[in-house]
């Protein structure tokens, strides 16, 4: 799937959203793969990435199937990083997900050192990734670029609902809960941390930037953008 | 995808979470309903919410209590407070909605290879797309909008008719009853999914045909269309062929994947059993 490809806005708001997620191609590069998946995952712990995910079990914040009614007054909001590479068990996509260029660029140069032999890709602005290669002395080797949405666009939610569940590719995050959730940081009735949560939740692979969304949130609370 | 009426309590907090706003609650009844042709068994509603399993006469009652008291409970809006969800057995053609929909659900159970497809995610391994090809990824019904095969043909019959080549491994190829026609099965055509790709590759002389002609059936269809270029760059890691021509026709792409080259084969031979990659992302 190209679910990290068509996120919605232009490359200044990429400025705190890096993907870079490894992927093995059948029967060329997965013989091994999880073990090296799990050691790819394990490698960005050290840079701080604000999310890890893989496309089977999803992100470091996942629902909870048997919870307790007191969850509604107090509620684990910390991300589970070592659950997703303790979880991690089949051949899958595994990403992690940074806010900082530089925190990227270490990590790929780190990935590159390690010479896992996956197929590595950093999903963010076209220069973005182009920086991070340049700092690991990478030469780009293929580039799949997004030309955004066409056709019925008007169909398509206003910008900042648009920029909130565009961030989850697989279209897990629907677009009135992420209205939703733009409305409760307006009323005050959730922080914008808070609210990141929920729709953290239901990104299915993990590569939803809890960051930027929280950025997004935190600017459409005084003006609509 | 079914809500039990006995346990459903009618919090609303499932009609948010819905990408294809299938969810209400029925003003007859006053529980959630599902609408089922609209409905894409995306399993968004029953793998997102988190679930407690509270006695459903009980959340009722209190919640009749604070309704005539005019009192609102603030709960998190993401729990179904009754684990009221109950999936159930998809026969063909339904389950072809949840191949296209859910990430998670591997191929087995409707013989489409694969959801996702590599595109040039491992064309550092594959291949793929070489020096002089593009590769198209051509997607529909993303994000939130979703779409019918019927509309998805009409892209596929036009793309079949310009002497395009599909790519093999892809679900929507496998779904094809003639390649050369671009005409899908009859018995899914109905059917809604969350998304398809469409997936091709041309030789870069014919990059600025195809767009126009993905313009041509884009105004035709009901839905929005995600269009992804996929080149490989030359030997300074610089991409001169395509980006020009995009630009050309009024594109200023701003995001892309990039694949940095770091893969390579290590399996002990080409031959051993390929291990389908679940919910493929990227």
């Amino acid at each position: 799937m190209t679910n990290t490809l068509h996120r919605f806005g232009d490359a200044e708001s990429f400025r705190d959203d890096y993907v870079v997620f490894a992927i093995c191609s059948r029967g060329r590069n997965d013989h091994e793969g999880v073990t090296r998946l799990k050691k790819f995952l394990t490698m960005a712990l050290e840079f701080g990435p604000v999310n890890l995910g893989d496309a089977r079990h999803g992100g470091a914040l996942r629902p909870c199937y048997s919870m307790n009614p007191s969850g509604h007054w107090k509620r684990d909001m910390t991300p589970d990083f070592q659950a997703v590479i303790d979880g991690l068990d089949t051949i899958t996509t595994a990403a992690a997900v940074f806010e900082d260029r530089v925190k990227a660029e270490e990590f790929v140069k780190k990935v590159k050192e390690a010479d896992l032999g996956l197929c590595v890709n950093i999903s963010t602005s076209i220069e973005g990734a182009e920086q991070c290669c340049h700092a690991a002395g990478i030469k780009r080797h293929s580039v799949g670029y997004s030309l955004g949405f066409e056709g019925k666009t008007e169909k398509l939610p206003d910008t900042t609902v648009l920029t909130l569940m565009t961030m989850c590719g697989h279209g897990m995050i629907a677009s009135s809960l992420a209205k939703k959730m733009v409305d409760w940081v307006k009323e005050g009735r959730r922080s914008p941390e808070q609210a990141v949560t929920y729709l953290a939740r239901f990104c299915s692979c993990g590569v939803f930037n809890p960051a930027r969304a929280q950025r997004i949130l935190e600017q459409s609370r005084r003006k609509a953008v | 995808m079914r809500i039990d009426p006995k346990k459903c309590v009618a919090c609303g907090n499932c009609t948010y979470v819905c990408p294809m706003s299938a969810i209400y609650i029925d003003p007859v009844i006053k529980r959630a309903t599902v609408d089922l042709d609209e409905c894409v068994e995306c399993y968004a509603c029953y793998n997102g919410l988190s679930k407690e399993h509270l006695n459903p006469t009980m959340v009722r009652t209190m919640r009749r209590i604070f309704q005539m008291m005019r009192l609102r409970f603030d709960p998190e809006p993401d729990v179904c407070p009754t684990s009221a969800f109950a999936p159930e057995d998809l026969a063909w053609p339904r389950v072809v909605r949840r191949a296209f929909s859910d990430p998670r659900v591997p191929h087995e159970s409707t013989g489409v290879e694969g959801r996702g497809t590599e595109e040039v995610k491992t064309n550092d391994v594959t291949g793929r797309v070489k020096e002089g090809e593009v590769g198209f990824t051509i997607e529909f019904g993303r994000p939130g909008v979703g779409v019918r095969f019927w509309e998805i043909q009409k892209m596929t019959m036009r793309l079949a008719r310009a002497g395009v080549e599909f790519e093999k491994k892809n679900p929507v190829t496998t779904l094809l009853k003639d390649k050369a026609t671009g005409e899908i099965r009859d018995d899914i055509l109905d059917e809604k999914i969350m998304s398809a790709i469409v997936e091709i590759k041309v030789p870069l002389a014919r990059a600025e045909e195809v767009i126009r002609l993905v313009w041509e059936i884009e105004k035709q269809i009901n839905t929005v269309v995600a269009l992804g270029v996929g080149v490989r760059c030359d030997e300074q890691g610089e991409d001169s062929a395509v980006l020009p021509i995009l630009q050309k026709l009024g594109y200023q792409p701003q995001r892309a994947k990039t694949n940095v080259g770091l893969g390579r084969t290590t399996n002990p031979t080409q031959e051993m059993p390929a291990v389908e990659p679940v919910g493929a992302a990227g």
